[in-house]
């Protein structure tokens, strides 16, 4: 779906991106993670064609990116606004029809979308008279209405209570499953272990890690496994294991050991009563913090 | 419809349909005339009527003058009663004031100029002031002119007025002066361009702000380039003053018809105020000079510079203004960057001033080439007539320059659209102009 080459994009005194090559398969969800910094939002905003690159190029669907593409991708910017003084109803038409919709296709889309958030009532209201949580659902309406191939969400969950995020969750997965592809940008590492199947790190303008999520955990395995026994483990100071927690006569411990000794060390254990046997998986939080501080 | 049409559509509609908007376009015209037809209304009311006490001795002034509409001046006979008795008299009646002319031992009229006093309890009004001492004055001057041995029944026989018979050797007739006229025109369309620059102008300043305080920006640039929603923006709030000028003209021409039919017409065809025959030739005269004049002024050409000047201008600094919101954040910030932008228009104030005086003048001809100040001072130039040749330079300096500044000012706009935080420096505005995207 999109074939990022060589992204390149320099400031006043500083590079945004260095040369970044991405690729997002069509019909995803693709995390673009990153501390503060990064680069993701120039990430994004070459993407919406609102700034160009210094350097390289971004194919969507085969074609290089160009003005016609607009209609195609949906944007949800970090930063929410709308006009506060334009109702619902009309600011949503106004939108609609800036990407291309006409009035009619665009009228009825809204009163599917505002049915579905429970805001069919109040299209006269004006955005100022609406709680945070409900310009948000706004906000996302328009972000989706023209119904578009690619959707680029920037911090999609701030300003939503609980409910609401799981609305909005849901509300992902349905446009995805109907082939819309996703980028999804954030912070909050257990949305993306939630939704993503994959995902790129970078930081400070480079790419630091990329594949499926899944691959990316495997990849970043410590080689750390943790057991539970019914009895004492006769070799566990062989193994240099260290006693996690005796309870219920149960004995839990934590060791270090390669992939080709498991078998081995499953045969060891089977003597003392093996109940339960585990790979330590670091969580994305942790490949997050890890990768970001090594690199720095 | 095309996007940039959406937007014109949007920022047009949104301000029309504002209450203030409407009061405004609705009444300032009521106010303006109210303001300019009050005061003459009011001098048609009947005042409070003032009784002043006479007591001259020397019998300086004619007993036949009897005062105006405010003032009513009232004779004791100097020969029946003395100055005490006089004063009380005066003062019993509650009369406004007690004027007393001395008289004079050897009929010296200087020695009765410096003694003429008036008793009042409280301050004098200013109005009774002026009209005793103008009449005293004329009074004093006939007495002089006695005592020097001229007759004054002949000095009166010699005065004479001049009237000029203006020749315009241009259309080559003999014209009424219009230069009052055609001055007053090119005041009324230089001022109205000036004003509408700055109120709409601050208005297109003023949405780009709060585009970006309510971070609406980055959304729709995703949808639309920078420069069409800049465009979209100046466009719209221009066909917004456009429809309140033209709202204006109208009402106020209605106005002016109603008003001058209803309190001018009657006071002036009063026979009473001055004689019939008299107030006949007066009429004649003036609407005659009216019309001679008009027909000095080309009204065509007029109109469509005004139209020119008047949306060139507006698109010019509307343009600048619009840069100047996308630089900043809040109007406050603004300040410092509208002040460079106001001092053409300042010194176009300034000139225009100049221009109406001295038409032709180099001052007037070269700031009526510059694009900066040429909306003004061509305005004021106009209705003299301005060769053709310099009309047709200023005008395409204006387009050149506006299309500069519009490229000028969109290249701003792109890169401040999206700058939060810091109020940039002149520098940084510069270097912003230099990115490439």
């Amino acid at each position: 779906m999109i074939e990022a080459k060589g992204i390149a994009k320099s400031y006043q005194n500083h590079q945004a991106l260095k040369a970044l090559d991405l690729s997002i398969s069509e019909g995803s969800i693709f995390g673009l993670l990153g501390p503060n910094g990064a680069g993701k939002t120039t990430f994004i905003r070459i993407l919406n064609q609102i700034i160009a690159p210094d350097e390289g190029a971004i194919f969507l669907q085969g074609e290089k990116l160009q003005p016609s593409h607009i209609a195609q991708i949906g944007y949800l910017p970090e930063e929410r606004g709308l006009y506060p003084k334009m109702k619902i109803g009309e600011q949503l038409l106004y939108l609609a029809q800036l990407k291309g919709l006409s009035k009619s296709l665009a009228t009825k889309r809204i009163h599917f979308w505002l049915e579905r958030f429970e805001l069919k009532d109040r299209s006269q209201a004006k955005i100022e008279e609406l709680s945070k949580g409900l310009a948000q659902k706004v906000q996302f309406i328009a972000s989706v209405i023209h119904e578009p191939k690619l959707l680029i969400l920037d911090e999609p969950f701030t300003g939503f209570d609980p409910v609401n995020t799981e609305h909005i969750k849901q509300e992902i997965l349905r446009l995805n499953e109907e082939g819309a592809t996703i980028i999804f940008s954030t912070h909050r590492m257990e949305s993306v272990e939630e939704l993503c199947e994959n995902i790129v790190l970078i930081n400070q303008g480079e790419k630091l890690i990329e594949g499926p999520l899944s691959k990316v955990k495997n990849d970043f395995r410590s080689g750390y496994y943790q057991v539970i026994s019914k009895a004492a483990w006769a070799e566990a100071s062989a193994w240099s294991a260290t006693l996690l927690k005796r309870k219920d006569s149960l004995f839990q411990y934590r060791l270090k050991a390669k992939e080709s000794q498991v078998p081995q060390l499953l045969d060891s254990l089977k003597e003392s009563g093996l109940v339960n046997f585990e790979v330590e998986v670091p969580s994305l939080n942790e490949i997050f913090i890890q990768s970001t501080s090594t690199h720095v | 419809m095309s996007k940039l049409g959406l937007i014109i559509k949007r920022e047009f509609l949104t301000r029309v349909r504002k209450p203030s908007f409407i009061v405004l376009t609705l009444l300032a015209p009521v106010l303006m005339a109210v303001l300019l037809f009050l005061p003459a209304y009011l001098a048609t009311l009947p005042g409070d009527e003032k009784t002043i006490t006479v007591f001259d001795e020397s019998i300086l002034m004619d007993l036949r003058e009897r005062g105006n509409d405010e003032i009513k001046l009232r004779y004791l006979n100097p020969k029946e009663i003395n100055f005490e008795q006089a004063k009380a008299v005066s003062e019993s009646n509650g009369d406004y004031a007690f004027l007393h002319i001395p008289l004079s031992d050897g009929g010296d009229p200087d020695f009765i100029s410096r003694n003429i006093r008036i008793f009042r309890e409280g301050d004098l009004s200013v109005g009774v002031e002026q009209y005793l001492e103008r009449n005293l004055e004329k009074h004093l001057q006939k007495e002089k002119l006695k005592y020097e041995g001229v007759d004054p029944e002949i000095l009166a026989r010699t005065r004479t007025k001049v009237n000029l018979r203006v020749i315009n050797t241009e259309i080559g007739i003999e014209a009424e002066n219009s230069t009052v006229l055609k001055m007053g025109i090119g005041y009324v369309a230089a001022f109205t361009i000036y004003l509408f620059i700055f109120i709409y102008g601050s208005q297109v300043m003023r949405g780009v702000i709060e585009e970006k305080t309510n971070r609406i920006m980055e959304l729709m640039i995703s949808s639309i380039k920078p420069f069409e929603l800049m465009m979209g923006k100046i466009i719209g709030i221009g066909a917004l003053a456009l429809l309140q000028f033209v709202i204006w003209i109208g009402l106020g021409a209605l106005i002016f018809m109603l008003f001058s039919s209803l309190f001018i017409d009657p006071s002036l065809s009063n026979p009473t105020a001055v004689g019939t025959d008299q107030i006949a030739a007066l009429q004649d005269s003036t609407s005659f000079q009216i019309y001679r004049s008009l027909q000095t002024v080309n009204w065509w050409e007029l109109l469509l510079s005004f139209l020119f000047y008047f949306l060139s201008g507006y698109l010019l600094y509307g343009a600048l203004f619009a840069a100047i919101g996308s630089a900043v954040d809040k109007e406050a910030d603004s300040q410092q960057f509208i002040f460079p932008i106001t001092i053409p228009l300042i010194i176009s104030l300034l000139v225009l001033v100049r221009a109406l005086d001295n038409p032709d003048g180099s001052i007037a001809t070269w700031m009526s080439m510059i694009p900066l100040t040429s909306p003004l001072v061509m305005m004021a130039r106009i209705p003299f007539g301005v060769p053709g040749w310099q009309l047709a330079l200023s005008m395409g300096l204006m387009v050149l320059c506006f299309i500069f500044f519009v490229w000028l000012a969109a290249k701003i706009y792109r890169i401040g659209v999206l700058m939060y935080g810091k109020k940039p420096t002149f520098k940084e505005l510069y270097r912003w102009t230099r990115f490439k995207n």
